[in-house]
């Protein structure tokens, strides 16, 4: 199946599981899909976040690895909130604009074990393929 | 869980989608401010920062189209979105939308409607377990004609066969319920004991009739309706056991039937009363009684009419009953066929009539829709140029023809309710089953799969054209080799339109010629002001045939002294009411009598009155009967004059005599004219007229007939008041003009050539709406031609000679197609046809002239717009 990859525009292909078949982009920019969702739930299982600061953290805290479209990062918000695993809630900001807060639900948090333990499994895998091969 | 999150969130978007939007916004907005911030507070200069900010985010509708991809109601948005644009299109060519969405309700509608009558009638299973096992037994005479069994040889039959179940006779039975309530009379049946068995039904209370019910003497016992039980009985769940008063005599209620049961032998039947026949009595052996039976698993009906054949010989040999031949034949026929067999040429002949009308339908939808492929051709080709992608043209196509369709279907189904309840509305008498009729589901969507596949196939194809054609070419006017093509697959089809049009017409006109003959046939009898009513008597009282005939010559004294009234009669049965079949064997006992070709009966008129004289048959020789024709004296008769000629031929009839049925050594009184008794179509017209006096047995059901100085309907109260000023209790029904009765002996013709009629104007009207079309399309692209023609000379009358040749030229090749249809169709109807041959040529020369008279009009009009082209405009504008 083709989709178009949410964010920065490149396109993708990826299968139904969020595996990527093939990938063209610059090293820097891209979040792997099914990815920026555990990236997502684990920045907002600190404490309630509104999109910004979820991007700004991710940026921070892979140290400008990871730069999270809005776009792509919206677009994950409604995905998430829609399978239950992210609950949002309007809150006045700081200078009385509309700002829109998200926690992590009881099912996002199971889901965030979930893929942390499916991505710890998946990386020390290919960190042993990789040593295999080296 | 999460579905149901999804489902919520994705329908909350879409009925709130200015506040789901909304909500993008100002997401987006905080997150543009606080990157700004951000910025700000990195040392950015402020419009530094807000650029910075823009760039990184985009804008907030760039997200909105990136969120929504992701959501699934985008898919349905997108949906209403083509709807819409295809509701735009539609409305913007309301010409073509009215045709095609009219076109599309005709088609499907009729032959749903038709479809839904036939279905039920023809092809369904009748309502009863293992329906193809229910037979009705017939006994033949040897001209072919089939007659009612005998209680005699129904039970040596049921004695003797292996072929069968169970077996079953019954009679019509009209009881008068009295009691409480206001008398009223019902239609039933007396039926053998194992009737409900041979049916396949059991009641659904109480219990269906035994063996011991059904004996000479037995109890008064009764099975009602599911109907009449909830009517006259409010449902009283203690109705078995209770005791009912029907003609004067006290009946148990045994059981109720199901609310389900349809007696399609009798549909108004509402009660069952056992037949109650001995050997002992005189009409033991009388044909008189209907026979049906279920047959046993594995046996058909010839097997079983050659086992009934070889019995019923039999029977005849060993007990040589006085109303039997000395051989007998009997036919078994499924009671589906049996029941149908009057109606079936008819339906079949409609069902194809209908069929033709959506063929013209669908051809109709093709031709509009070619037509406006040809004219959109350009458009495709343009937006397929601007980048349009394939797929997303043939969705907005297929989302247009699908709405067309479904409109059309709409309109279908109305056009198909409205349809089927017309149907059953002026549907005649002998149409069974006409309550197991309703709008056919599997009908209505055979019809609108056809018309949407052919709607589809056809909207497409300008589409798939202009996506797969290179647009620089299709841009560029070179159309016309294009455009040839499709003008010559529409001509293709207003040929097919207008050979299948004169299909319909042509039949349709045999059938109304046929109409026209049967109405100018001589009945024999003067059928206006003549009204008619059917009185009974009943009840312990008219047990004694002695009050029973005085009844009636009471009742008669009394309406000949109602005001308006010239004179009156009673009749044992009245011609061409459709029930007039009361035959007897005849035998004549001189030696000069040429004997019967093969059918040895007549009709028997038992007549009190002057009935000959209200009927207005004339006398042709000898006297008719009077009142000094009494049971005491020498029992006399009149009989019609074919019969008188064929039998007798040169002599003179008077004074021969003659026995009929039970009757004997009658004497030959009088010579009157033929009659038609069962049918206009029918001239089998033997007859004999006696006096009702000196018929051994009481007919206590009479007609009456009496003829009126003037409008015999106004008379109808005061006449009905005369006869029961004699019996109060005595239903009177069926009052009738005799005008009327005869103008309903036709009604299935009538009924036949209506719904033809129906669809031939239809088909006409479609033709010539396809031709229309056509010629107006192809004047309209041969605009340019018609400038050149004339500014090279050509005068206004030779184009408008032009257009209209081309119209007619198509006319003609669709005509010739359509006559060699017509031969066919016009031979599958013969059996409907009367007096006119299936080749009539004032038919055919009719249909001929119309066809193109319709067709030269259709021409007319672009022809005319042809004929005033100038060449100076049109030239210019090229």
């Amino acid at each position: 199946m083709t989709v178009g990859f949410p964010f920065d525009c490149h396109i993708l292909t990826v299968n139904r599981n969020g595996h990527i078949l093939t990938l063209m982009a610059e090293p820097t920019t891209d979040v792997i899909q099914g990815t920026l969702d555990m990236l997502i739930l684990k920045t907002v299982s600190l404490e309630p976040m509104h999109g910004f600061g979820i991007a700004r953290r991710i940026e921070d805290i892979s140290r400008g690895v990871f730069k999270v479209n809005p776009g792509s990062l919206m677009t994950a918000f409604q995905r998430l909130e829609r399978a239950g695993w992210l609950d949002s809630e309007w809150r006045q900001s700081e200078n009385a604009r509309r700002a829109k807060f998200y926690t992590l639900t009881k099912a996002g948090r199971k889901q965030l074990e979930v893929e942390t333990t499916d991505w710890e499994r998946r990386t020390s895998a290919v960190a042993r393929l990789l040593r295999a091969e080296a | 869980m999460s579905l149901r999150r999804q489902a919520v969130a994705g329908v909350r978007a879409l009925f709130r989608r200015r506040r789901a939007d909304q909500d993008v916004s100002d997401e987006v907005e905080h997150f543009v401010e606080q990157s700004v911030r951000a910025n700000l507070s990195r040392g950015m200069s402020p419009s530094d920062a807000r650029r910075a900010a823009r760039l990184e985010v985009g804008s907030a509708v760039h997200v909105r189209e990136q969120m929504r991809d992701e959501a699934w109601e985008n898919v349905v948005e997108t949906f209403i979105a083509d709807v819409r644009y295809a509701a735009r299109r539609l409305r913007a060519a309301p010409g073509f939308t009215v045709v095609t969405l009219g076109t599309l309700a005709i088609g499907i509608g009729a032959t749903t409607a038709i479809f839904s009558a036939v279905n039920p009638i023809l092809f369904k299973a009748l309502p009863y377990p293992n329906a193809n096992r229910v037979t009705v037994v017939w006994e033949v005479r040897a001209d072919g004609g089939s007659i009612d069994g005998s209680f005699g040889m129904y039970r040596e039959l049921a004695a003797r066969n292996r072929s069968f179940e169970a077996l079953a006779v019954f009679k019509g039975w009209q009881p008068t319920m009295t009691g409480p309530a206001e008398p009223e009379r019902f239609e039933g049946q007396r039926v053998t004991f194992e009737y409900f068995r041979v049916l396949g039904i059991t009641p659904a209370v109480g219990r269906t009739f035994e063996i011991s019910d059904d004996r000479p003497g037995g109890p008064n016992v009764v099975i009602l309706s599911d109907r009449l039980w909830r009517r006259r009985f409010a449902a009283d769940a203690a109705i078995v056991g209770r005791q009912i008063t029907l003609d004067d005599a006290s009946y148990q209620v045994v059981g109720v039937l199901p609310p389900a049961f349809e007696n399609v032998l009798l549909p108004d039947a509402e009660l069952w009363a056992p037949l109650q026949y001995g050997m002992s009595q005189g009409r033991a052996w009388g044909h008189h009684l209907r026979t049906i039976g279920r047959l046993r698993a594995g046996v058909d009906a010839a097997a079983a009419t050659r086992e009934l054949n070889q019995l019923g010989n039999t029977v005849i040999g060993e007990l040589h009953p006085p109303t039997y031949g000395k051989t007998t034949a009997m036919l078994v026929e499924p009671l589906q066929n049996d029941i149908t067999r009057s109606v079936r040429p008819a339906l079949l002949a409609v069902l194809g009539a209908v069929a033709l009308v959506l063929i013209i339908a669908c051809v109709n939808v093709t031709n509009l829709l070619l037509a406006r492929g040809v004219r959109h051709q350009s458009e495709f080709a343009l937006r397929a140029a601007l980048g349009a992608e394939r797929r997303r043209l043939i969705r907005q196509v297929l989302t247009e023809s699908l709405l067309l369709s479904t409109l059309g279907g709409v309109a279908g189904i109305g056009v198909a309710a409205f349809g089927v309840r017309a149907l059953v509305a002026l549907s005649p008498p002998g149409l069974p089953r006409l309550n197991a009729i309703d709008v056919d589901a599997s009908a209505f969507l055979f019809a609108f799969v056809v018309t949407t596949a052919i709607g589809v196939a056809f909207g497409l194809l300008p589409a798939i054209d202009a996506a797969r054609s290179d647009p620089h070419g299709a841009l560029q006017s070179d159309t016309r080799r294009a455009t040839y093509g499709h003008r010559r697959a529409r001509a293709a089809l207003v040929v097919a339109e207008v050979a299948l049009a004169l299909v319909l017409l042509v039949t349709s006109g045999l059938l109304l010629r046929s109409l026209q003959r049967l109405f100018a046939v001589d009945v024999g009898f003067d059928a206006t002001h003549v009204l008619t009513m059917q009185v009974q008597t009943g009840g312990e009282r008219y047990r004694d045939s002695a009050t029973t005939i005085h009844f009636f010559e009471q009742a008669l004294a009394a309406v000949k002294q109602v005001a308006g009234v010239e004179t009156a009669a009673f009749t044992s049965q009245l011609p061409l009411d459709g029930k007039a079949d009361d035959r007897y064997g005849v035998a004549f006992e001189s030696k000069a009598a040429r004997p019967a070709n093969d059918d040895p009966s007549a009709f028997r008129y038992a007549v009190a009155g002057d009935y000959i004289q209200t009927m207005r048959i004339p006398l042709e020789r000898g006297r008719l009967l009077n009142e000094h024709d009494r049971s005491d004296s020498p029992p006399v008769a009149l009989i019609n004059e074919s019969y008188a000629k064929r039998t007798f031929a040169s002599i003179d009839p008077i004074g021969q005599r003659l026995r009929i049925g039970p009757l004997q050594g009658v004497t030959i009184v009088g010579v009157v004219g033929d009659v038609r008794h069962t049918s206009l179509a029918v001239a089998r017209s033997d007859a004999v007229y006696v006096s009702e006096q000196q018929w051994p047995f009481v007919d206590n059901v009479m007609s009456l007939v009496v003829r009126t100085r003037g409008d015999a309907a106004d008379l109808a109260p005061s006449i009905r008041a005369a006869i029961w000023s004699v019996d109060k209790d005595q239903p009177i029904v069926s009052v009738a003009l005799m005008s009327d009765v005869v103008a309903r002996s036709a009604a299935e013709r009538r009924f036949a050539l209506m719904l033809f009629e129906a669809f031939a104007i239809a088909a006409l009207v479609l033709a010539a709406a396809g031709i229309y079309g056509v010629l107006s399309g192809s004047v309209a692209e041969r605009t340019r031609e018609m400038g050149v023609r004339s500014a090279l000379g050509a005068s206004s009358g030779m184009l408008l000679r032009l257009i209209l040749r081309q119209g007619l030229t198509l006319t003609a090749l669709g005509a010739a197609i359509g006559l060699v249809g017509a031969v066919a169709a016009g031979k599958a109807i013969r059996s409907m046809l009367f007096g006119v041959t299936a080749l009539d040529g004032v038919t055919y020369a009719a249909v001929i002239a119309l066809l193109t008279a319709v067709s030269a009009l259709a021409c007319a009009v672009p022809a005319l717009r042809a004929s005033r082209v100038d060449p100076a405009l049109t030239l210019r504008a090229e």
